[in-house]
Order: C-alpha cells, then sequence, then structure tokens
C-alpha cells in the first residue's frame, strides 16, 4: 500500500481491508506511537468537516507527524482563483501525504492524478468518503467478532447516502444479508443492489423499521434531510417514520449494535444512548485508529 | 434485390476519394453531422436520410469527399450512431468497409451529465469507462456517475 493514493473503496482489496483493520487494532492498544515524526501530512478541507479533519489530525499527531493544512476553503488561495491542480502541486512540495476534502465528485480521482504524494480522499462532494466505509467495517467487526455472514441493516436515506453505497460495496466482499430500510422515495439505487446481485448475496426491502429489529446484527441508521425530496408533503409523512428508540430494543439480538456516522438529528433518540446496543460514538473514535493505520501503511512505516 | 445493389453502386461510387459513413440510424444523421463539424470541411458532402435499406428499416448516409476520419472522430461517430459502416474510397474504388465499434475507454469527447462533477467546474479532461455497450452507459472515471444514452453530450 506503500505511496498508493485512497480515493475509493474500490481501490483496494479484501485482503488489504483486512490489513488495515489489523493494523488498526494494533493502534487501539497501544494509540501513541511516535513512527511518523520524519513525515509531514498535509490537511486540505476545501469545505469544512470538522468531525473528519480533528479524527486525521489526532491520528497523525499520535503517532508524531507534523499537520500543515487548511480547514476551510476561504481561508486558502483558492479564494485568489487558484485551480485545485495547482493547489495540489504546491502543497505536494511541502509534504509527504495530502488527506483532502473537497466539494466537487471526482476531485480526489484527479489530484491523485497531479499529485507527487499519495492522496487519501477524506470526502468529495456526494461520491466517495472511504475512510468513513473503513471506520464501519472496523467497528462491526469489533462488535460482532467477525465480518463474515451477517444480517446488516441500512435504515433511512438509502438513495443519496454514500456511506451505505460504500458500505454495502465494502460489505459484498463478506457473505452479508442486506436488509434496507427505507421510505419508497430512498431506496437503494438499482446499481448497488445490481452490485449485491452479482456477488450472489440476497437483500430484503422494507419500509417499516421495526420490522428488521429482531434479523439484524447491525442496524445502520443514516439521517433523511428534508431536501433530498421533491414534495414536502412526502417528507412531512416519512420524517418520523424511522426513529429508534430504546424501548425498540426490546427482543433484539444480545450481539445487536447500532451504527451511525454522525451527526444525528433525531433519528436516534438520546434514551438509546444509554442502552447496550448504542456503538456510535465508539464508531466515531475507532476513526483514529483506522486513520492511524491507513497513515502508517501508505507512508510505509508499517 | 437488384435495384437495391444498383442504388448502392451509384452512392458508392459517386466520390473519388472520400468516406462513406452508412448505417446511420433514421434520427441522428444531423447529429453526425454536427458532431463532426463537417459543415466546415470545405469539401462535397452528401447527406441523405429515410433511404430503404436491407438491415434497417430506414437509414441515412453521409458522403464526405477527401476526408478520411480519425480515431478520434470514429469513436464520437460510434457514440451517436452505433450501427455505422464506414466505406473508405479511394479512386472510385471501396479499399475498406467497417463496423464502427464503441471503445472500452472515452477520452475527451463527452461531457460528464453530473454538474457537480470536477471536470465540469476545472480544466479536467473527461474520460469515460464504457459499462454497456448495447444500452450505452457510460461511467465517469472521476465522478464516477453513469452517462446514459440519451444524456450524451458530445464535446
Amino acid at each position: 500500500m506503500k505511496n498508493r493514493s485512497f480515493v475509493s473503496i474500490t481501490d483496494f482489496t479484501k485482503d488489504e481491508y483486512i490489513r488495515i483493520l489489523n493494523l488498526a487494532e494494533e493502534f487501539e492498544k497501544q494509540p501513541t506511537q511516535k513512527i511518523l515524526e520524519d513525515f509531514v501530512v498535509a490537511t486540505l478541507f476545501f469545505e469544512p468537516s470538522t468531525r473528519t479533519r480533528l479524527s486525521f489530525e489526532s491520528a497523525a499527531s499520535r503517532l508524531g507527524a507534523k499537520v500543515i493544512g487548511f480547514s476551510d476553503a476561504s481561508n486558502s488561495s483558492v479564494v485568489k482563483g487558484e485551480s485545485l491542480k495547482d493547489t495540489i502541486l504546491t502543497v505536494a512540495n511541502y509534504s509527504d501525504l495530502i488527506v483532502m476534502r473537497h466539494p466537487r465528485e471526482g476531485s480526489a480521482r484527479f489530484a491523485s492524478e497531479v499529485s507527487s504524494v499519495p492522496i487519501i480522499n477524506a470526502g468529495d462532494g456526494g461520491n466517495q468518503h472511504p475512510t468513513q466505509c473503513l471506520l464501519d467495517l472496523y467497528s462491526i467487526r469489533k462488535t460482532q467478532g467477525k465480518l463474515d455472514g451477517l444480517n446488516v441493516a441500512f435504515v433511512g436515506d438509502l438513495k443519496y447516502g454514500r456511506t451505505v453505497h460504500s458500505n454495502v460495496m465494502a460489505l459484498c466482499n463478506f457473505n452479508t444479508t442486506f436488509h434496507l430500510v427505507s421510505p419508497t422515495e430512498l431506496k437503494l439505487p438499482s446499481y448497488v443492489k445490481m452490485h449485491i446481485k452479482n456477488s450472489n448475496l440476497e437483500y430484503y426491502q422494507y419500509t417499516e423499521l421495526a420490522d428488521v429489529m429482531k434479523v439484524a446484527d447491525i442496524i445502520y441508521m443514516t439521517r433523511i434531510q428534508k431536501e433530498r425530496f421533491s414534495d414536502p408533503i412526502e417528507y412531512e409523512k416519512v420524517k418520523n417514520a424511522y426513529i429508534l428508540t430504546a424501548n425498540m430494543m426490546e427482543g433484539c439480538k444480545d450481539n445487536m449494535r447500532v451504527l451511525h456516522p454522525l451527526p444525528r438529528v433525531n433519528e436516534i433518540t438520546e434514551d438509546v444512548d444509554s442502552t447496550p446496543q448504542a456503538y456510535y460514538f465508539q464508531q466515531a473514535l475507532n476513526g483514529v485508529y483506522v486513520r492511524q493505520a491507513l497513515l502508517s501503511l501508505i507512508l510505509g512505516v508499517k | 434485390m437488384e435495384n437495391e445493389n444498383i442504388r448502392k453502386e451509384l452512392v458508392v461510387s459517386a466520390i473519388e476519394n472520400g468516406t462513406v459513413i452508412d448505417h446511420i440510424p433514421a434520427g441522428v444523421v444531423f447529429r453526425v453531422v454536427r458532431i463532426l463539424n463537417l459543415e466546415a470541411t470545405g469539401t462535397q458532402v452528401t447527406v441523405g436520410f429515410n433511404l430503404e435499406s436491407r438491415k434497417y428499416v430506414r437509414k441515412g448516409i453521409i458522403k464526405v469527399s477527401g476526408k478520411f476520419f480519425k480515431r478520434a472522430e470514429i469513436d464520437k461517430i460510434a457514440l451517436i450512431a452505433p450501427t455505422a459502416t464506414l466505406i473508405i474510397i479511394k479512386n472510385y474504388k471501396v479499399i475498406e468497409k467497417r463496423q464502427v465499434v464503441i471503445p472500452e475507454e472515452i477520452h475527451k469527447l463527452v461531457k460528464c451529465v453530473n454538474p457537480n462533477c470536477i471536470t465540469n467546474s476545472q480544466n479536467v479532461d473527461t474520460r469515460f469507462k464504457v459499462i454497456d455497450k448495447d444500452d450505452l452507459r457510460l461511467q465517469c472515471h472521476y465522478c464516477e456517475k453513469i452517462t446514459a444514452k440519451n444524456n450524451i453530450e458530445i464535446i
């Protein structure tokens, strides 16, 4: 993986995911290791994403790397009209690896083609956010003790949620049975369902969250955004239909855990936070270990 | 059958040197003229459409004098008129006859349908993988979105 960019979840093989997850486990046991002291990591956030940026910067800092960059395009030469290519070429001179987030889809792939140092995609518009996917895989494996043969339910906006698409694609490597819960307007796109079929796996579609509570090993909640609906009446009808509450946990499997990419709005009520099933805050912490693993593999020190 | 042969003979031998684009599906003849910018060639161009065909109900044909198309131009024809045949003519003789082929990858020919794609906001050449040749579907190398047959806009 040394010197390779990580733009899309399909850039790495199943074996490579496993290698990253195994290394992340080592970092979880010992998060502070000064193995990147000789490196400079640039974090270029052309649009703000505090959570993702801090997670990357925390990962780099715990490994001793120096971090440079900007957290918002308005603090950078972009406002002067500099092209993405010029920004990347310049920053590649100052750093050993670039983590970037950009509002345009495909920007990270383009950056990886012009940059002399590897690029990690921290989100390119609605397209890919592969490190989120890796930390979700890590969280699933950690809570279930395995990745193979699980019943995974995805709930909410399955049409536009890029995290859902990448996770489904990645889980197709692990003999998963998919339970897809969404309003009719926000069903999983057919090209993603095709991917499940082509992997010889099964999926079931539901409109009621209650229907999957007893079968799921993982319930992956997502936010339903108002702006996704062409008809505001449709939004009003479904906005409260996919809310997970503590009393819904009754009868669920003991090993079931609830994941959420965060931030949540109202789709998981706060009384869920104190149930043994709640895992979303730990999930966010796992992001640091996974990013530590990725940084050290790409920089070639592991 | 006899008539068809005679007609074809006339159509094909009407130019001394150049290319005949035959078997263009009805309805896209003028699109082909436009994407190849044939009005600007300066040589003789004859356009026919709604012609009877053995293969198709109605077909179009374009004869371009003194012009031999380059690879990128042929790829453009294939995208718009996948059934087209190119007939290369030298000294009134058919030198070569071949069906256009949709390439595996398409560079700098088509605009990405996704308005939020990096290729639509910065100076980045477009690049697509052809994921379905029969029901033409192109996947953007950058934003990974699909540009389908009905949305194809030639640059």
